[in-house]
């Protein structure tokens, strides 16, 4: 007996879209120049025109946040910092539906991760931070730690908003000002948080949002007026900006790419398990940069874990993102889609065998069903480089020696998993695996608390925590 | 005065615990402030930082695997043999800079107590660059900092013993493992330095010295895609620029400090975040 799923649609009805933006610079819309648009990856539609910001713009943007820093922000008492904080958290709580439809419509996320995650997540990052501003003497830095100035934030697109909320709370809960690019297919919900902003009251200047490509990108991270940088995107990106700002004195975080090993010991709790690969490669059609794109299930156990994940990779809903039943939805951009085609195309090629479930694919948008290699080689790209999309590479292994120096074989470091029921091995892999963060029987879980960020080429320092907040302080004898 | 004839010390490098000659047969003479030839340090070689980071690396899982109670009692043993030396030490110190006997001595006097500093943080750092985080829903979440791998450093021109040690403590002290390039002009404390830690019972490839010039060895370790971090603290801030364009090629972590602090440890260790749920 087959069950089928009526229809479930999100209303789309809460949000008013403009059919034009500028961009939020002193605490004003102001109009941009150039536009381009951006659409909506479930059904091609076009959503509004965005503003291109051109050096002007970028200019008058850095210098709105300097005089922000400087008159205003950088004198608020940290009490009355935080309570500008704790605010716009709660706005964003009030108008959190608004915001995950907003969301869902230009990311193709489906509406469940949007509604569930993304914004729960954004409106927690500032409610945490806020309480930050009036004790940063506590973070572990010293005893009066100083605020770096100008921030310049460029933030992807996989989960726009979250991203605005993991790098503005706590530059602004440090006493930092901001300049932020949204990514240029992703801009609408941080275009709202600029009028979250203005709700809140928030002093004009204290966050400018430009929006534009890679060239304002390049514009902010080249711009003299800033002192920070921070970047969450691709390891390529993220060596150009590594290199850009070596002879300047601004300081740098960097959250990059990953290829992180999810490895199944024979003593997993199967069923568990199933769910943390789904979640770990699926979540958010795996866009992320932490997903567990890299199987490693342990040989004896493989054909059971190979059969129960194909089982229940029939039973994801793959469509209309805006849909309450949907798993998986759009692919971000129609450049993403050629992209994790031409990588699957080489696992083909490869010689790896490629295998999805039936599910019927909308015929306008960008969209790529749920695929799993087997037979992948450490040799082969789909094991070493990152392909953004719902694609996982399984490999095998004997020894648990063996796993490790597996999951280890990257020039990567974000996250990895561990499946295990026992707490001595899982914990023995924890300390062997070279990541930022360990999920052990879980996976893809996030919060304000926890520090977020990688080892080795995934980047530079960590969003999240205490640890993530030293980000935006001056430290002690460190230059 | 005796007519005996020094039986003088032919001034090696000190890689994975023994004292080769730099495989490219160069050296360079050091002078003291007067102008009186001192010695023909060697004058190390690509291949030689090369040898050193093959050293280094393997020693990393060894010394970050050691627990911070041994690690502690290492840095300290190594307190204790350059303390039984300091007379050495000080007459290096007199013989090639020309500084006071009181100087010198205060030099050393500062390395020995910065070693024993650094000993007792072996065990603590964990505990103050750590944290456990009250996530919201069921999971038992910490934090915890770990070495990051091979790091390189350049060790300051002076106070050469003080510098070196500086440079290279607060590296070890987390279970890194380190290639240091010693003060050029005042090599000689940083190679009986070597023959201190030979032995400290430390390990040997967890701390590597080479000596030559700045401007040779320098860019080779921000390029060489093994090395996972640089303290460039001895070389001057013009030159800092394209050591980090350089050192962008694996994303480097590149660090120059102003004084010994816990900060300098931490700078060179990588936080690591575990998640477990919590359940019957």
């Amino acid at each position: 007996m087959t069950f089928e799923y009526a229809p479930a649609p999100e209303s789309r009805a809460i949000v008013t879209i403009k059919p034009k933006y500028g961009h939020f610079i002193g605490g004003k819309f102001v109009a941009g120049g150039k536009h381009f648009p951006t659409i909506n990856p479930a059904t091609e539609e076009v959503l509004s025109q965005i503003a291109l910001a051109g050096k002007a713009d970028v200019d008058a943007a850095v210098k709105a946040a300097r005089k922000a820093y400087t008159s205003t922000w950088s004198k608020m008492s940290g009490k009355e910092r935080g309570k500008y904080l704790y605010r716009i958290a709660r706005i964003m709580q009030e108008r959190a539906r608004e915001f995950a439809v907003l969301e869902t419509l230009d990311n193709g996320k489906p509406i469940r991760e949007s509604r569930d995650t993304d914004i729960p997540l954004a409106a927690a990052h500032f409610f945490y931070h806020a309480g930050w501003a009036d004790k940063l003497e506590y973070a572990g830095l010293g005893t009066s730690p100083k605020p770096l100035g100008v921030a310049g934030q460029i933030i992807p697109w996989n989960f726009p908003l979250l991203m605005l909320a993991w790098k503005v709370a706590p530059a602004l809960a440090a006493g930092n000002t901001v300049v932020l690019k949204p990514a240029e297919s992703t801009p609408l919900t941080a275009l709202l948080f600029a009028e979250v902003c203005q709700q809140a009251e928030l002093p004009a200047g204290v966050v400018n949002i430009v929006t534009g490509d890679g060239s304002t990108g390049a514009l902010i991270v080249n711009h003299p007026g800033i002192d920070k940088i921070a970047f969450t995107g691709s390891t390529e990106v993220g060596k150009i900006i590594a290199r850009a700002v070596a002879p300047t004195n601004k300081s740098v975080t960097l959250e990059l790419g990953g290829k992180a090993a999810n490895i199944v010991f024979d003593d997993a709790p199967i069923d568990e398990t199933v769910e943390g690969i789904v979640n770990g490669i699926f979540f958010n059609q795996g866009h992320v940069c932490c997903a567990g794109s890299r199987l490693l299930l342990q040989e004896n156990v493989a054909e059971e874990v190979l059969h129960k994940l194909k089982n229940r990779m029939q039973k994801i809903r793959v469509g209309d993102p805006m849909d309450k039943n949907t798993d998986v939805g759009a692919i971000n951009s129609k450049e993403q889609l050629a992209k994790i085609i031409e990588l699957a195309a080489v696992g083909d090629s490869e010689g790896a065998e490629r295998w999805s479930p039936e599910c019927k694919l909308p015929s306008k948008g960008f969209w790529f069903a749920p695929t799993i290699f087997t037979g992948v080689t450490q040799a082969h790209r789909i094991a070493r480089e990152e392909i953004f999309g719902p694609v996982l590479s399984v490999l095998t292994f004997r020894t648990p020696a063996e796993a490790i120096e597996k999951a280890n074989n990257t020039p990567f470091g974000l996250s990895a998993g561990i499946w295990s029921e026992k707490g001595s091995r899982t914990l023995w892999a924890s300390q062997q695996l070279r990541a930022g963060v360990i999920w052990a029987n879980t996976f893809n879980k996030f919060d304000p608390t926890s520090p977020f960020g990688g080892y080795k080429e995934s980047g530079w320092g960590r969003e999240g925590g205490r640890h993530g907040l030293a980000a935006y302080l001056k430290g002690v004898s460190h230059e | 005065m005796s007519d005996r004839i020094d039986v003088k010390k032919t001034y090696k490098l000190y890689i994975n615990g023994a004292f080769p000659r730099t495989e490219s047969g160069r050296t360079y003479e050091v002078k003291n402030a007067k102008g009186v030839f001192i010695a023909n340090p060697c004058l190390a070689s690509r291949k030689d930082l090369r040898d050193a980071v093959v050293a280094a690396r393997a020693a990393h899982s060894g010394w970050n695997k050691a627990t911070a109670y041994n690690r502690g009692q290492i840095l300290y043993r190594i307190a204790e043999m350059l303390e039984g030396r300091r007379g050495q030490f000080v007459e290096e110190i007199v013989s090639i800079t020309g500084a006071t006997k009181v100087k010198a001595d205060k030099e050393v006097t500062e390395a020995i107590d910065r070693l024993v500093w650094y000993a007792g943080w072996t065990d603590k750092i964990a505990s103050l660059a750590g944290s456990t985080n009250p996530v919201a829903g069921p999971f038992y979440n910490f934090t915890i900092p770990e070495s990051m791998g091979v790091i390189a450093a350049i060790a300051p021109e002076a106070p050469s013993l003080l510098g070196l040690i500086d440079a290279v403590a607060p590296i070890i002290t987390s279970g890194n493992t380190v290639v240091v390039l010693a003060s050029t002009k005042a090599p000689l404390s940083a190679m009986t330095f070597a023959e201190v830690l030979a032995t400290s019972d430390l390990p040997a490839g967890v701390i590597n010295i080479l000596t030559g010039k700045k401007d040779e060895i320098a860019p080779w370790m921000a390029s060489h895609m093994d090395i996972d971090a640089l303290d460039i603290s001895g070389l001057s801030s013009e030159k800092h620029a394209d050591i980090k364009v350089a050192g962008a090629e694996n994303l480097k972590r590149i660090h120059s400090f102003k004084s010994a602090d816990p900060g300098r440890i931490i700078a060179f260790m990588e936080a690591k975040t575990v998640w477990h749920p919590i359940g019957l």
